[in-house]
């Protein structure tokens, strides 16, 4: 287990202390590993145009960081969704569980034209559904903007997506789910912790002041705190801070 | 063919709240049990350790500790002429799977229903007249009485470690407690949570009003506590990851911290995971069960025999079970005869919302009972034939969480996306709080379950299907709340505020979570004509079924419902004890 962030520090180090000695030199750097690599900040990762996407090919991928772009994009203040990785976090979602929608029932007859209160009612899993979508929406850019989407200007972009938000792009009944899951996913992306691929540096956390995985906050309700802002940065799962 | 275990004296299905305190309970009596438990051995450590406790997309997005539909599930339908289709992703509610079940990621709100809700339908008419009672609503008395239960409720607040303040002790009204509380024989066993900063601002509001607020009782610790079973808890920290999420604190009562390492040292109990029970078998007159029938994690069916089966399997998988066995006679909402299925009912929701730009709520600060509640708009308190409908809520403003994803509320026409959205955040998160209405909801005629003709399980039996759907009287009941969180939005001076309540024309959706208080389907009763189970939840026509939970509900009382399961669960348990298990029969 985890210590906790807020953990006396001199007990940390005991620890460490101890089972350094126990262990032998090597062995101190590899368990203090996570502490000293925040000291340094962690390495940049590869911008997200040069990375290979394990699910979305590179034409959807290049759409995909578009359209997060217009979601949430980087101008104002708090970060964007490309400054905090969101396409990654979802291009990992549609290889998991949830891309495959293993926990759902997926078995037939489907009736994806049924009234929206019933839930969910295609036969397609989200990882389809992001595939047929994204093609789908492309081919509607073409028809309505005479492009695809990523060579729109930004006005064009702005309103494209506006049109699919409002499921306004003509989109069959087995994929109206298309612009819930994605701008879902994308708040994901951006809201949750970084093990899970986005919110890198959990900078949407410091952005909003949501402190992450603290988890202990007691002492808070004291009524001499009720108009204090709350001090400390966010923490991760595992164990960053920011 | 199925293989044939060696003969139990109970069998339990279903290892949750209710099964944990049965298989205690019948422990002492020195017979042979065995729970059998669908899904998955959970603990504490690992399963919701600290720091992988607090991952919000794991487990209030994906449902880490959840039953998966895949596996389980149920159709739903709005009326007899719909069609019905699959619950194909979690959403309207939440039901558990795994050791502990919907026990490990409730919140822990506790409450006791008014006295007049366990005989509504005699007090109706003697107060209103049965004229009051709209067509079709198939409202019905308990079977069993306030004070029948009073004890059991002590027990189970005692077994959980409740939190609160008397409010009426033996019939002396109490200060700083709930006036409109049934009479208790003794105070909570803890004191109150110390409560956030939004849950205080309401209560000196509901105070200026000429309101009675109190603070919300429930099931997280205030102090360290040991109860009966020698089970200990440990200060709430207010870690703000309750609901949807296990405690990695041992603050939170759950079957875990309360009941089950207890049970565990018992000598004649054995728990046997990933044994997902199939039927119940009937011996050949169908007057008493032999047994049960289930299918393991790799799909070898075994036959569990045993002289007494308890079904605590939460209400939609219970009502399942029994139908699936062929239990009581099927409900039929055409013509209102049969049993089994009868009464289902849900929980009727709505809230105001209220932005402050100066606040500083940190909603973080969070815990699953947080809150100070109002019972001014209770079921004994409102004047149905003046108001118009029949039901009553409670109302509470209280910050369980602050997870950013699902808990992001913002004002009346921010954008869902975009640089709007963006902004709206930053400048809006922990700026709100809401004015929520937690209110009854009645029993239809056609509301109700019953088998799908279509859809099927794994297994190959037909799902469950639900035919549900909101009625006018519960509307007119929820837009009286409205009025009522308005008014107290209002006095707290927001600079906005918007709400979000069902009107005339709205239909159940079951896409956003609401509650997982679905009750009914084997209602409770003193007339096996309109009741699956007696007021010792036995079935009328096999008498070695019992069933626990809330499916005994003839409708939703106005409060979260597991403070009367479990007080049901302890009467129940001392009928086995005290006279069933002595000379098995049927008790009516
Ligand atoms: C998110 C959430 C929040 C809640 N908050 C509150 C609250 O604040 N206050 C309140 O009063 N109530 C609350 N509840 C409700 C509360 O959790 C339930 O009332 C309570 O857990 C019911 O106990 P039970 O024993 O009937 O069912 P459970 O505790 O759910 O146990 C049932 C068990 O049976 C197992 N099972 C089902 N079918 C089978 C089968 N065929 N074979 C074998 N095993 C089977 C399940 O896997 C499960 O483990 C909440 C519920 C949820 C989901
Ligand atoms: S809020 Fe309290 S009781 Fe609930 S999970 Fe956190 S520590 Fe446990």
């Amino acid at each position: 287990m985890r210590p906790h962030p807020d953990s006396p520090k001199l007990g940390l180090l005991d620890r460490r202390g101890f089972l350094g000695a126990a262990l032998g030199g090597t062995a101190i750097a590899g368990i203090a590993g996570g502490a000293a690599a925040q000291q340094e900040g962690p390495p940049e990762p590869l911008p997200l145009d040069q990375l290979t996407p394990e699910f979305f090919t590179p034409a959807e991928w290049v759409m995909l960081i578009a359209l997060c772009d217009v979601l949430i994009p980087a101008d104002g203040d708090g970060p964007g969704a490309l400054e905090t990785r969101v396409p990654v976090f979802i291009d990992r979602q549609m290889v998991g569980h949830y891309g495959r929608a293993e926990r759902w029932y997926m078995e037939g007859p489907h009736d994806p034209d049924a009234s929206p209160l019933k839930g969910f009612q295609s036969p397609l899993t989200p990882a389809e559904i992001y595939r047929a979508g994204l093609a789908h929406f492309q081919d509607w850019c073409g028809r309505t903007h005479g492009a695809g989407f990523t060579d729109l200007d930004a006005d064009t972009r702005l309103a494209a997506v506006g049109a699919l938000m409002d499921n306004d792009v003509d989109l069959p009944a087995e994929l109206r789910d298309f612009p819930d899951f994605l701008l879902l996913n994308v708040k994901q992306g951006y809201l949750s912790d970084p093990r899970h691929g986005g919110n890198h540096g959990m900078a949407a956390w410091s952005y909003i002041g949501f402190p992450g995985a603290r988890a202990n906050f007691l002492s808070w309700t004291h009524p001499d705190r009720d108009n204090v802002p709350y001090p400390l940065g966010p923490v991760s799962i595992n164990g960053e801070r920011a | 063919m199925a293989t044939e275990m060696p003969k139990k004296d109970v069998v339990i299905v279903g290892l949750g709240w209710t099964g944990s305190i049965l298989a205690m309970e019948l422990s002492k009596e020195g017979l042979d049990i065995v729970a059998l438990e669908r899904g998955p051995m959970r603990r504490t450590v690992p399963d919701w350790q600290y720091p992988i406790n607090t991952d919000e997309l794991t487990h209030a997005h994906h449902f880490e500790l959840m039953q998966r539909p895949r596996h389980s599930t149920l159709t739903m339908r709005h009326g007899l002429d719909d069609t019905a289709l699959p619950y194909r992703k979690l959403g309207s509610f939440l039901p558990g799977h795994g050791v502990g079940g919907a026990g490990v990621h409730w919140n822990g709100q506790n409450w006791r229903p008014q006295v007049a809700e366990f005989r509504l339908k005699s007090y109706v008419t003697e107060t209103f007249g049965a004229d009051v009672i709209p067509e079709k609503m198939q409202i019905q008395d308990w079977g069993v009485e306030y004070d029948e239960l009073e004890p059991y409720f002590d027990r189970w607040e005692r077994l959980i470690g409740c939190t609160g303040i008397a409010g009426n002790l033996n019939g002396t009204i109490q200060p700083g407690g709930n006036p409109f509380e049934a009479p208790r024989s003794a105070d909570y066993p803890l004191p109150p949570l110390p409560e956030g900063a939004a849950a205080r601002f309401f209560r000196d509001t509901a105070e200026a009003m000429g309101l009675h607020p109190f603070p919300r009782p429930g099931g997280n610790a205030s102090r360290a506590y040991v109860n009966e079973y020698g089970m200990q808890l440990g200060p709430c920290t207010y870690c703000g990851f309750c609901e949807w999420y296990g405690c990695y604190n041992y603050s939170k009562a759950t079957p875990q911290t309360c009941v089950l390492d207890a049970l565990y040292q018992q000598p004649n109990f054995e728990v046997r995971t990933g044994a997902d029970v199939m039927r119940v078998e009937l011996a050949s007159d169908g007057k008493t069960a032999t047994g049960v029938t289930y299918v393991t994690d790799d799909m070898q069916e075994v036959f569990q025999p045993a002289d007494l089966v308890l079904i605590c399997a939460f209400p939609l998988h219970s009502t399942h079970l029994m139908l699936l066995s062929g239990i009581g006679k099927p409900y039929d909402p055409r013509t209102g005869e049969g049993v089994t299925g009868r009464n289902y009912a849900y929980q009727m929701m709505g809230s105001t919302s209220a932005y402050f730009a100066d606040a500083e709520f940190k909603p973080f600060v969070g815990a699953g009972i947080d809150g100070y509640s109002v019972l001014d708009y209770g079921v004994e308190q409102i004047d149905f034939a003046k108001e118009g409908f029949i039901g009553g809520s409670y109302i509470s403003v209280g910050h369980t969480n602050g997870q950013p994803i699902r808990s992001m509320s913002l004002p009346e026409g921010t954008p869902n996306w975009g640089a709007g959205w963006k902004k709206a955040i930053g400048d809006w998160y922990g700026k709100s709080l809401s004015v929520s209405s937690h209110g009854s909801n009645m029993a239809y005629r056609d509301c109700y379950l019953d088998l799908d003709p279509t859809y099927r399980d794994p297994y190959g039996r037909p799902l469950l299907r639900m035919t549900f759907d909101w009625k006018q009287n519960d509307i007119r009941m929820t837009q009286f709340m409205k009025k009522q969180t308005e008014a107290m939005a209002k006095a707290m001076q927001p600079d906005s505020f918007k709400s979000s309540y069902k009107d005339a024309d709205s239909h159940y959706d079951i896409r956003p979570y609401q509650t997982t208080h679905n009750v009914g389907g084997l209602p409770m009763g003193n007339d096996p004509a309109t009741s699956a189970v007696n007021r010792y939840l036995q079935s009328w026509d096999v008498h070695n079924v019992f069933v626990s939970g809330a499916s005994a509900f003839p409708q939703n009382i106005q409060f979260n419902p597991t403070g009367a399961v479990g007080a049901l669960t302890y009467w129940m348990a001392d009928a086995l004890r005290s006279d069933y298990l002595k000379n098995p029969r049927p008790l009516m």
